[in-house]
């Protein structure tokens, strides 16, 4: 059998679901692209775009309901026994045995695909470096941190050298550095061991890597080419805007995203990145000077999908704290001393200071396990300190917590909501938790849904919800009874960039209004719309400053390094002088 | 081109089941631990046996009969006597459920016995029912053990012919324990529980965990995945058989008189319709917790009210005797109990064989179609 050219050949494939209440959702509408043998393919574009029906149907685990799906030379609905024995699949949530240990996960997936011998061995040992999961062969794969697991998955998808690899967003949740020693590996392999390998990715940098990018949005092809054609879409439209003086670059990203004459806009090392819809830059900014700059991938993609989206639904001022007079508030909501915590001998974190100022957005940033979980939980009095000093809005939290927590408001990494309460049924209860009522409540919720565009959605129970608008909800629960100040656990995990933009938007204008804003992030880009940041790694504050200070304190003489490059720094220098473990 | 099905990859699919079983300390707690305390809960806690029964002897002339009897019913570890008077105040112990049976012996009593027409009167508390039975057939025993030693002293003294045929009849149990009773629906719970309890949730938790994704995309086939779920569980079940067995024989003498291969064989083909049980139902709710409370409601709770083990079918309306043959429990406890307490009483049990192995392929062949490498 010669290899096919095309390992992956999809023609014109349908795939339609049925919701449990009825309605149907067209996941893929025609779609048909092909992967060239020994390259590296991204499928890109926003939730629900259809990524993962696709590569599913790849694998053999969907059938399509219409058109042509062959790979590795099969037709995947006639045998999806034999695709399946040829191919590495890695699903968005790898679903490790998390009771077995790395080497009894990594053993299970050798004996299923049939490796013995001598073969194993070498394959075992060779995975267990590249993923450099080798010290950890004994550990239960439920310890390990989030990067470790994503990578024990990718070795247990490569334990018998597939001919093809299909990835579903394998960095979702994963640190950047994490995130970068993933990508390494996958082009390595690809480079070296001679792989066809698909990868889905809702962000946007990662499509860059890839020989071939193909943008699926709401189930058809947007575009498809190599990520410098679908730059160069955005060719004498790129801009980088240096605010003036007075005012700051997320001031004015703000007022740039809603030009009419941008199709997007991110704050980048201190300046925005503007994509404007025509090929001039936009005019509604006085005092600012525009740059052109060198088109990349997402600002290609970003105009593209700005030609096709219906809008952007951007709140003006949604926080609304009116009756609260800035005086009554303490100037600094957040006050941290020498907190510690301990688990048995374990400390998560190590002596950490700092304050938060009023209608401030301050970022908590590091690597997974750094510790950032945990002093978010002490923070919003979950979790009690062993040791230092912490006041939240005005009130010590290891003595009344109850009193603080009146005044925050808290959006979990995990969707925490009902799933099966409606979207009116989860505020009202909300809104009952926090204890409001009568002609209040309703005030509140009536707000909550206007500025969250929830009204559309009002009885469809939240689990049904659309990625973004669980998000959503999430944050209008949380703001029910205007809380002094928000924390966002890792809010814009796995959100596709669309959303992120729109949810940075929605906290800038929060702040703007007042509102103290703490939040966690693995984006090094976001954390250019913080105010100011904290990089721990290890329990332990590395470094702290606005985001132009720590870019100029990791990296000087580099003429603007982006955030992660300052952050990966950082926590590798630390590590290299064994300020903070690993 | 399809890959053929691979022994290794059940034996690789397997083993990995049983490190998940290990590690897991609620699955060791039920398939160990539970059938050890089911044992003892059963054997010492739970019992019909009355013993102590508060009894009332209204002795209304004293004679050597009388005092025969009150000493038989003294000496006898099943009740502790209350001597009384009269009538009256035998009465007013049972109103004050000081005691539970009145035994009255009229005055002429004796004279009667010397007649060969002697009669007393038995009065118990039947507010239950159950107690009432147990305690009437106690004093019965009682007074008939008394009355054949009464007849043996006779014929000794005065070489006279026995004039009363006694009847003796222990209606409960013959072997004076309900332990003997009791062991076969314990082996019967033993088994419910492993096969269907443990086993609804360990389909629904890899769709749960999502770890089921992953190991689709592999060669393995969907029945290889279901035969290595269920061989890890079989043999724990079998286990919990052997536990159970050993335990009721070491502990409390429980005799076995029938075959131990035919009592291994009919529990293989009832651990089977409940493993095909548990499977299906964990395969198609998806969700641990749902088939966990269908898993009880359609299996535990049958083999505990509706088999046999605990009410007699028999005296079931005859709506409920026919939803009884709807459970394999039925089939399962009317083997157990012939083959521990009668022997190999193939009439008895090759129709309940039969039905059971006929249970077990349609549930088996069940548990296989609802476990598809599919995701929607």
């Amino acid at each position: 059998m010669t290899p096919a050219p095309f390992p992956v050949d999809v023609r014109a494939v349908r795939k339609t679901f049925r919701r449990k209440n009825g309605e149907t959702v067209e996941a893929l509408a025609g779609v048909s692209f092909a992967a060239r043998a020994r390259t590296l393919t991204a499928l890109v574009g926003p939730d629900g775009g259809g990524k993962t029906t696709l590569l599913r149907i790849l694998a053999g685990l969907t059938p399509a309901d219409s058109g042509g799906v062959r790979v590795l030379g099969l037709d995947v609905a006639a045998a999806p026994q034999a695709v399946q024995a040829r191919i590495g699949y890695m699903p968005q949530r790898f679903g490790l045995y998390e009771d077995l240990t790395v080497q009894q996960n990594l053993d299970l997936y050798a004996d299923l695909h049939g490796v013995d011998g001598a073969a194993r061995e070498q394959a075992c040992a060779r995975l267990l470096a590249m993923m450099a999961l080798t010290p950890f062969t004994g550990r239960l794969a439920g310890k390990l941190s989030g990067g470790m697991k994503q990578k024990l998955g990718l070795a247990c998808t490569l334990v018998r050298a597939p001919a093809l690899l299909l990835l579903d967003e394998p960095t979702v949740g994963v640190d950047p550095l994490s995130r970068r020693e993933l990508w390494e590996i996958v082009r390595r392999l690809v480079r070296d061991d001679a792989l066809t390998a698909v990868v889905s990715t809702s962000y946007l940098d990662e499509a860059g890597f890839c020989d071939h990018t193909v943008a699926l949005h709401r189930g058809v092809v947007l575009a498809e080419g190599a990520p410098g054609e679908i730059a160069a879409q955005a060719a004498g439209r790129v801009f980088l805007a240096t605010p003036a003086a007075e005012t700051n670059a997320r001031a004015l990203q703000a007022r740039l995203f809603q030009s009419r004459d941008v199709a997007d806009a991110v704050p980048e090392a201190g300046k925005v990145r503007v994509v404007a819809r025509t090929p001039n830059a936009p005019e509604n900014a006085p005092d600012t000077t525009f740059a052109a700059a060198q088109p990349r991938f997402e600002d290609g993609f970003m105009l593209l999908f700005d030609a096709v989206a219906d809008g952007r639904a951007v709140q003006s001022v949604p926080a609304g704290r009116a009756g609260n007079a800035p005086g009554n508030a303490a100037p600094n909501p957040v006050e941290v001393r020498d907190l510690v915590r301990r688990f048995g001998d374990f400390t998560a974190v190590d002596h950490v200071s700092f304050q938060v100022r009023r209608g401030e957005i301050y970022g908590l940033l590091g690597p997974n396990g750094a510790g950032k979980s945990t002093t978010f939980r002490m923070l919003c009095g979950l979790l009690p300190a062993s040791a230092g000093s912490l006041r939240v809005a005005g009130a010590d939290l290891r003595r009344a917590r109850a009193g603080a927590r009146e005044k925050l408001g808290y959006v979990a990494q995990k969707f925490s909501l009902y799933g099966d309460l409606s979207v009116d049924e989860n505020l009202d209860f909300f809104a009952s938790a926090y204890g409001l009522r009568g002609h209040r409540k309703r005030a509140r919720i009536a707000w909550a849904k206007e500025q969250f565009n929830l009204d559309a959605m009002a009885s469809l129970p939240a689990g049904q919800l659309p990625g973004g608008y669980k998000q959503r909800l999430a944050m209008a629960a949380a703001l029910l009874h205007e809380p002094e100040i928000l924390f966002l656990d890792e809010a814009t995990s796995g959100a596709d960039p669309m959303a992120r933009r729109a949810f940075w938007a929605r906290i800038a204008a929060l702040a703007e209004a007042g509102v103290t804003v703490i939040v966690t992030t693995h984006f090094m880009e976001e954390a250019e719309y913080c105010d100011r940041v904290l990089i721990m790694d290890g329990g332990v504050a590395l470094a702290e400053g606005s985001p132009a200070e720590i870019r100029a304190r990791a990296l000087p003489g580099q003429d603007a390094p982006t955030m992660e490059a300052a952050f990966i720094s950082i926590i590798e220098t630390a590590r290299k002088t064994g300020r903070a473990q690993a | 081109m399809t890959p053929l099905p691979s022994l290794r990859r059940v034996l690789a699919l397997t083993r990995k089941e049983s490190w998940q079983i290990l590690r897991d300390p609620v699955s060791v707690a039920i398939g160990v631990a539970m059938p050890l305390l089911m044992l003892i809960l059963f054997g010492y806690g739970l019992s019909f046996d009355i013993r102590h029964l508060p009894v009332a002897v209204v002795v209304e002339h004293a004679s050597p009969e009388s005092g025969g009897i009150l000493a038989a019913l003294r000496l006898s570890p099943y009740f502790r006597v209350h001597p009384a008077t009269s009538m009256q105040e035998a009465e007013r112990l049972m109103t004050a459920h000081e005691v539970n049976a009145i035994v009255r012996l009229p005055p002429h009593f004796s004279r009667d016995v010397a007649l060969g027409d002697a009669a007393l009167l038995v009065t118990v508390n039947a507010t239950d029912a159950n107690n009432a039975r147990i305690a009437l057939n106690y004093t019965r025993g009682a007074i008939a053990i008394w009355q054949q030693k009464e007849l043996a002293r006779r014929s000794a003294s005065a070489d006279s012919e026995a004039t009363v045929v006694i009847e003796n009849r222990m209606w409960f149990n013959e072997a004076n324990d309900s332990t003997w009773f009791l062991v076969p629906g314990l082996i019967v719970l033993v088994m419910t529980l492993i096969g269907a309890l443990l086993t609804s949730t360990v389909i629904a938790r890899e769709w749960e965990r999502g770890t089921f994704e992953a190991l689709f995309a592999t060669p393995v086939r969907p029945g290889e995945i279901l035969a290595s779920k269920t061989l890890p569980y079989f043999v724990m079940g079998m286990a919990g058989l052997a536990l159970s067995v050993a335990g009721s024989r070491f502990l409390f003498g429980v005799p076995l008189r029938g075959s131990p291969w035919l009592l291994t064989l009919i529990s293989s083909l009832y651990l089977l319709v409940t493993l095909g049980l548990g499977l299906t139902i964990s395969s198609l709710t998806k969700s641990q917790f749902l088939a966990n409370q269908i898993a009880f409601l359609s299996t535990f709770l049958p083999a505990f009210m509706l088999s046999g083990f605990m009410f007699d079918i028999r005296s079931m309306p005859l709506w409920l005797q026919g939803v009884t043959h709807v459970f394999p429990a039925r089939y399962f406890v009317s083997s157990l109990q012939t083959l521990f307490l009668a022997g190999d009483v193939w009439p008895v049990l090759l129709p309940n064989m039969a039905v059971l192995a006929g249970m077990a392929a349609l549930l088996m062949a069940m548990a296989g179609k609802t476990v598809r490498k599919r995701i929607e």
